[in-house]
């Protein structure tokens, strides 16, 4: 009797969740899971002196990491963040808040601005813009023929040029999800607003923004999280003097070729991360506005 | 009482849609006006033009004598309901309805004693540290008019503000507005599509159509004597008769319809010849086994419908016409299917002037019959 109803239960519920879920399941752990405990293993191990990962068990690595010159780097990394954050909200916002109140065919035009530089590759986009900021660049050369500067400026290899790349790669993910907390709002509350004697600079701080700060915090994340790892955008513009967290762990992994040296930074990116996502639900957020 | 709203020639119009027509009208201090119509007949549109959300094409808006349409909704003193109550969902009903005064600067002890008064008024005490997502349907309604009239407002403009309550908390919403209003001696502008509400509520009712008023009385006039045929079958219900006035003599007119004759009341505007409407209410009419004198109409009893206090009476005219007929229930009736000739006392029906294209809807029905 009961092995024939282990036997039901098995065709009722085992079987049809092992078919649905099954696969899935299978192709994260494949995929992630096994990936992620494999460079938190090896985050734990040392080379030989041909640079093979020998399987022991050492801190060495995050002992090496907690280095001046490394946090001084992690720090340049937050920094640069924080910046490019700060500058894909205060452009992205107005940005985002024209898109969503247009009304007509004007709303898919703007839309598509945002969406089509999404879909090409942004490392091409970053090269598009080292040639028009270079000294023989498409600026540098308007500049000198019109006569506005005598002669090409150093546009490229500065601290700025990096951000400048980061805000223009990462900047649709500030707008997008600002984009629906502003569709989102009602329009009607904007009415009651002002009907209360509100001006619109008091309406927008009292309404629009307490509203639509979820979006500013998930647009938030979205840029703050890829901007400490996005090492091509530092690398190709910003030279060797900005580099991110993203430039340490590519050059072990590349020239350095001290893989567990790279795994362990790329264990505490992990946990950087992880951190702010922590941060972030505690202070409200909602994790299906980030897309994860 | 001086006039505090005045709506002179106000015309709007959205793309190929003129939505309001030429609208004048005139509201007086401390009234309670209602612009009653169905969907569509630029009742809301004139409400929001009054607000500041939408600009008049054309015409002037007054408020206390002060032209007003040019100014921001921030700019005017007038504060709306909304009929979505437009609570602020991150605020609380304490920081809702102390919105206003905090927007105009006054100072925070005033503002806590006010805030606190008028939730008092509203009853509404001990709900100032809940959000709005924590309230019934009733008492978020009680903050939507708490957080306008705390501004002390010379109008209160208030959108279908009971649409979304049900029946029983509307009625006795119905009744707690008026009692605020009359209290506080606030205009009240009152949209709704409910004609019970607006009959129930209302000092005077403007009854629009189609971006116009069709007339604009106290509730009694509007349901006795309705101005036009719209007004007539919009507000209660009506047997509607479509005739031409071929006699008159001392006031009573004789009128062919087109299924028979009929005399009615005619006011001194109505002359020999004339296309006109009749209205007459359920309630008025009467039918009888025997023919009347002044009526040839002809009907077949249809159904006996019991709804307690009366029964309500279909009979049909040879055109397939049915007329609404109400009677006190217990009374000895013809039974159905049986032949009965409808009339009515002489002064109870209403005659309604026609507007010219029901003219020759009326001309086709005489030259049918």
């Amino acid at each position: 009797m009961a092995r024939k109803r282990s036997k039901h239960e098995f065709r009722a519920n085992t079987l049809p969740a092992l078919l649905t879920v099954g696969p899935v399941t299978a192709v994260m752990v494949l995929l992630i899971a096994v990936p992620l405990i494999y460079v938190a293993v090896m985050s734990f191990c040392s080379i030989d002196e041909f640079y093979n990962v020998k399987f022991d068990f050492t801190l060495d690595n995050y002992i090496r990491l907690a280095n001046a010159n490394y946090l001084k780097i992690y720090v340049q990394s937050l920094v640069i963040a924080l910046v490019t954050t700060i500058l894909c909200i205060l452009i992205g916002y107005p940005f985002a808040y024209i898109i969503a109140r247009t009304k007509s065919r004007k709303k898919r035009i703007l839309y598509m601005l945002v969406i089509i530089p999404f879909w090409t590759n942004s490392l091409i986009r970053i090269y598009g813009w080292r040639s028009f900021l270079g000294s023989s660049g498409w600026l540098n050369t308007f500049l000198v023929k019109t006569g506005i500067a005598a002669e090409p400026i150093d546009l490229l290899y500065r601290q700025g040029t990096t951000i400048l790349g980061m805000v223009y790669c990462l900047i649709p993910f500030m707008i997008l999800p600002l984009y629906t907390a502003i569709e989102k709002l009602d329009g009607s509350l904007l009415e009651a607003s002002s009907d209360l004697g509100a001006r619109p600079a008091a309406t927008f701080f009292e309404v629009i923004l307490p509203l639509t700060s979820g979006g500013i915090f998930s647009g938030s994340l979205m840029v703050f999280i890829p901007c400490l790892g996005y090492f091509f955008v530092s690398d190709i513009l910003g030279g060797g003097n900005s580099d991110v967290i993203g430039n340490l762990i590519e050059r072990q992994f590349q020239s350095g070729n001290n893989w567990p040296l790279g795994a362990a930074l790329s264990i505490i990116l992990i946990a950087v991360t992880l951190v702010l996502v922590k941060i972030y639900q505690k202070l409200g957020g909602d994790m299906d506005s980030l897309g994860v | 009482m001086g006039k505090i709203v005045e709506i002179k020639g106000v015309n709007k119009i959205y793309g190929n849609n003129h939505v309001v027509r030429d609208l004048n009208l005139s509201i007086e201090e401390g009234e309670f006006l209602t612009l009653l119509g169905s969907s569509g007949c630029g009742k809301t549109t004139t409400l929001r033009m009054i607000a500041g959300f939408e600009e008049p094409s054309s015409g002037s808006i007054l408020v206390e004598g002060e032209r007003v349409e040019d100014k921001e909704p921030f700019e005017r003193n007038v504060n709306t309901v909304f009929q979505s109550y437009a609570l602020f969902p991150h605020k609380t009903v304490y920081d809702n309805i102390a919105y206003g005064l905090k927007m105009k600067k006054v100072p925070k002890d005033e503002i806590r004693s006010r805030v606190l008064e008028m939730m008092e008024m509203v009853q509404l005490n001990g709900f100032e540290k809940r959000y709005p997502s924590q309230l019934s349907g009733g008492q978020k309604q009680r903050v939507a008019i708490a957080r306008a009239l705390i501004n002390r407002p010379r109008v209160l403009l208030l959108d279908e503000p009971l649409g979304a309550l049900d029946l029983k908390l509307r009625k006795q919403m119905q009744l707690e507005l008026k009692r605020l209003q009359k209290k506080l001696n606030i205009t009240f502008i009152y949209v709704t599509h409910d004609q019970e509400e607006a009959l129930t509520m209302s000092d005077r009712i403007a009854v629009m159509h189609d971006g116009i008023i069709d007339q604009l009385a106290t509730p009694t006039e509007i349901y006795e004597h309705p101005a036009t045929k719209f007004v007539a079958t919009f507000i209660g219900e009506t047997n509607i008769y479509d005739g031409c006035i071929t006699s008159i003599k001392d006031g009573v007119a004789a009128m062919t319809l087109e299924n028979g004759a009929v005399t009615v009341k005619a006011p001194e505007d109505f002359s020999l010849l004339e296309y006109a409407t009749i209205s007459v209410r359920p309630e008025k009419m009467r039918f009888s086994t025997t023919p009347v004198e002044g009526f040839e109409l002809t009907a077949m009893v249809r159904d006996y419908i019991y709804v307690g206090s009366v029964l309500k009476c279909v009979v049909s005219l040879p055109n397939g016409n049915e007329l609404k007929i109400e009677r006190l229930a217990g009374q000895d009736l013809p039974p159905v299917g049986s032949r009965c000739y409808p009339y009515w006392n002489v002064e109870d029906a209403v005659l309604i002037h026609n507007e010219s294209h029901y003219i020759f809807e009326a001309l086709n029905n005489i030259r049918l019959a």
